[in-house]
């Protein structure tokens, strides 16, 4: 037997399990799209059916339902949301702009809308305000290597889980039924849950730093608070802000939501003029809170690239 | 060893990022302090929040707390009608004949009432009551035209001048008139959360209820007891287990969809957003706006749009998280591209293979766990989501969850459903937690042959 036939036999036995273990990995790889794309198709056709119109029914109307966004007037777009008197206006609520001015001093206002746009705005960074403070202490108990007591750990750990999984519109509605329904309903469900889902980030990081740091301090005889604020927080700050900064952004998103559900501010407004079918009222609406969450979403991002460099928008699998 | 003057100037000369910092460096966090409180007492004026928080009705928490996991019962007895009988509000959890056993007709035709057991009690007829509770009997004389307490008056009861309400804490409390006395007992737990009262099985015990679906005689002529007893549980009126449970399974088939068509769509976008990849710097311009303009859109604007364009149902909803998550998902997928190790691509372009190759076998394999990862990151947190944008009609369990709280007075149903989604919630995000540590294990496996191979 020659060395050339030893190695070609080699040879064809590696291919030949290669081959298999392809064709095996194709097969599953095929059962597992084939598989999604059934689970594709039947929740497409349970959303279908559940829904109050249906899909195909509604397609060729989607243009008509499209028309009345467009307003006769484009200008009327701007004066909606400056609040600025149309001559269009009838007396009817589509086109009352100045009605909605609220005054500040002489003859100066604040349009409606951005007053709307501001109480959202307030909510969501007041409810973020309130989930930083109370995650960061939460944080250094839930973490494994800095917490002053196991039982206690565990026991912060479940209570920000719960936390974050409740629906906040149950948290909202509790509270509207005590504070009343409005804003501050809203800031304590976003914040109550902002809590949660900061403290979970959080901790997450503090298990990660150095602790050379801290064995220095416990070496001194720091106290626990001493260990947490020399050793730890230096470290952890940069990546906490972060975060934070990334919360406002999903909370100005919920803010707008709740308002939508009775938490105030801009939600409600476009809930009530898209149901009504007000064309420059929505698009005006839409523009404002478009542009907001741009300009939100555009700063967070350059405050968050100057605190953490690009690790910021890395991510891990 | 002392230092001197010099060693102090020395080591100040050495480390100027220490002893000589720029004045926003000294001040930055002092002025980040003063900004915060300035902006938290603003906020306290924008919101009236002194005027709110003294005008709310912190009472009531512990109240509606109660009420998640308990339920009342409520009869009133008319002393006016010529004989005392017990009346209990219509679709009351005790159903068409109550005779509960806390209700006791004595033979002296008076009647009495236990709240808990005979230590938190009334009993009355016609002309007086006696309430007892917290180691004290307070007789109450019924004849005068208005309820008089004779003696002193106990710090649980309060005495207005027709009633007089006596409160017994969790358990309930009594209201007493001259014309009739009405009770509120409350229970913990869930009542009739298998039968309804109108099904044929309400109120009878576990084990009688199994021998009946095993081998009773039909109950209702034709269908089979197991069928009927299904059909009750599903369409029990007071919890309607099936309507919310065909509501969660809405929303879950909202995140479950709207993610996956967002993916679906994203995915051969990114190729072109990503500026390595992209055949055209024009093209990834507009794709990256486009992603940007999807997300800034709001899943809450295009859930109202399209519960219009749609009407209400879980289509919309499906639709709102599909357009956000083609902008969220098109962006992550597009920063992972951007991201990766050139090398392997070189490696197939060199071989003459043409683009699609190039991507699949250069490229595909590289991203795709990063791909499924932050997929499955975007469906659990969708899920979550669902929640709340099905309250403003885009169907699934938030509009029942809202519609359940506006009348304040079904709290327990709300629990239920909270209980549901936390449930759901929990055991998708394990799903999603073990896919994605799954895929991390591939992922740090692919890692550590690239660093063994060298």
């Amino acid at each position: 037997m020659t060395s050339a036939t030893i190695h070609s036999d080699a040879t064809r036995l590696a291919a030949d399990a290669w081959r298999r273990q392809t064709s095996l990995r194709r097969l599953y790889t095929g059962l597992g799209v084939g598989l999604l794309f059934v689970a594709m198709c039947a929740t497409m056709w349970f959303a279908d059916e559940a829904n109050a119109g249906h899909f195909l029914d509604r397609l060729p109307h989607i243009l008509d339902f499209l028309s009345w966004l467009i307003p006769k007037d484009w200008n009327d777009v701007w004066r909606a949301l400056f609040d600025v008197a149309s001559p269009h206006d009838t007396g009817t609520q589509e086109f009352n702009f100045p009605l909605g001015r609220v005054p500040v001093w002489g003859g100066f206002y604040i349009p409606e809308y951005f007053e709307l746009m501001l109480t959202t705005v307030n909510v969501a960074l007041v409810s973020t305000f309130v989930g930083f403070v109370f995650a960061v202490p939460f944080s250094f108990i839930a973490a494994r290597n800095l917490t002053p007591s196991p039982a206690l750990r565990l026991v912060v750990k479940r209570f920000m889980e719960l936390l974050r999984a409740f629906p906040e519109i149950v948290i909202a509605g509790l509270f509207a039924a005590i504070v009343s329904i409005g804003p501050v309903a809203a800031i304590i469900a976003i914040g109550l849950h902002s809590i949660g889902a900061l403290g979970k980030l959080f901790y997450e990081i503090n298990e990660n730093i150095d602790m050379r740091a801290e064995e220095g301090l416990r070496a001194v005889g720091a106290n626990w608070f001493e260990r947490i604020r020399f050793a730890a927080l230096p470290q952890v700050l940069p990546n906490f802000m972060s975060y934070t900064l990334l919360r406002i952004e999903i909370n100005v998103r919920i803010s707008t939501i709740m308002g939508a559900v009775g938490g105030g501010g801009i939600g409600e407004e476009l809930k009530l003029s898209i149901s009504r079918g007000f064309g420059a009222k929505t698009l005006a609406l839409v523009l404002l809170l478009f542009t907001t969450i741009f300009i939100v979403d555009q700063f967070s991002a350059w405050l968050r690239r100057k605190l953490v460099g690009e690790q910021a928008f890395l991510m891990s699998a | 060893m002392a230092i001197t003057a010099d060693d102090i100037l020395s080591i100040e000369a050495r480390y100027p990022h220490v002893f000589r910092r720029p004045l926003y460096q000294r001040f930055g966090p002092l002025f980040l302090v003063a900004g915060t409180v300035l902006y938290l007492a603003y906020a306290l004026w924008f919101f009236s929040m002194p005027q709110v928080l003294r005008e709310s009705h912190w009472e009531r928490l512990p109240l509606f707390l109660a009420q998640w996991i308990s339920y009342d019962l409520q009869p009133e007895f008319r002393l006016d009608q010529p004989e005392i009988t017990p009346k209990y509000p219509r679709f009351s959890a005790l159903g068409e004949n109550p005779n509960p056993d806390w209700v006791i007709r004595n033979p002296d035709g008076t009647f009495t009432v236990l709240i808990d057991g005979p230590a938190k009690s009334v009993t009355f007829d016609k002309t007086k009551a006696v309430i007892v509770a917290n180691g004290q009997t307070v007789p109450v004389s019924l004849t005068g035209g208005k309820p008089v307490i004779s003696g002193p008056v106990p710090d649980w009861i309060t005495a207005h001048d027709d009633e007089i309400v006596a409160r017994m804490g969790f358990v309930g409390e009594v209201r007493v008139t001259v014309d009739r006395v009405k009770v509120r007992k409350r229970f913990l737990g869930w009542a009739n959360f298998v039968f309804d009262t109108r099904s044929p099985f309400f109120g009878k015990p576990a084990g009688e209820v199994a021998s009946l679906l095993v081998s009773g005689p039909e109950l209702k002529p034709g269908t089979s007891n197991i069928a009927l007893a299904a059909d009750n549980i599903w369409n029990n009126a007071q919890w309607q287990h099936g309507d919310v449970w065909t509501k969660l399974l809405q929303t879950i088939v909202m995140a479950f969809l709207g993610t996956l068509l967002g993916g679906i769509v994203a995915f051969p976008l990114a190729f072109f957003a990503a500026r390595n990849i992209t055949p055209s710097g024009l093209l990834s311009q507009v794709l990256e706006r486009f992603f940007d303009f999807m997300r800034s859109v709001d899943m809450l604007i295009w859930a109202l749009f399209f519960t219009r364009a749609f009407g209400p149902g879980p289509l919309a909803g499906s639709a709102a998280i599909f357009f956000t998550e083609i902008g969220t998902l098109g962006k992550t997928y597009s920063e992972a591209l951007e991201n990766i190790d050139d090398k392997p691509r070189e490696g197939v372009q060199s071989t003459g293979a043409n683009g699609l190759l190039v991507q699949r076998y250069g490229v595909l394999p590289e991203v795709l766990p990063v791909f499924i990862s932050q997929t499955l990151y975007q469906w659990e947190s969708n899920t979550r989501g669902a929640t709340i944008i099905g309250a403003v009609g885009a169907g699934g369990i938030g509009l029942k969850l809202w519609e359940a709280m506006r009348t304040n007075s079904n709290w327990a149903n709300v629990f239920y459903m909270v209980l549901l989604t936390l449930a759901v919630v929990f055991v998708f995000d394990n799903i999603s937690n073990f896919l994605r540590r799954r895929l991390s294990r591939t992922l740090h496996d692919y890692n550590r042959l690239q660093a063994e191979r060298g």
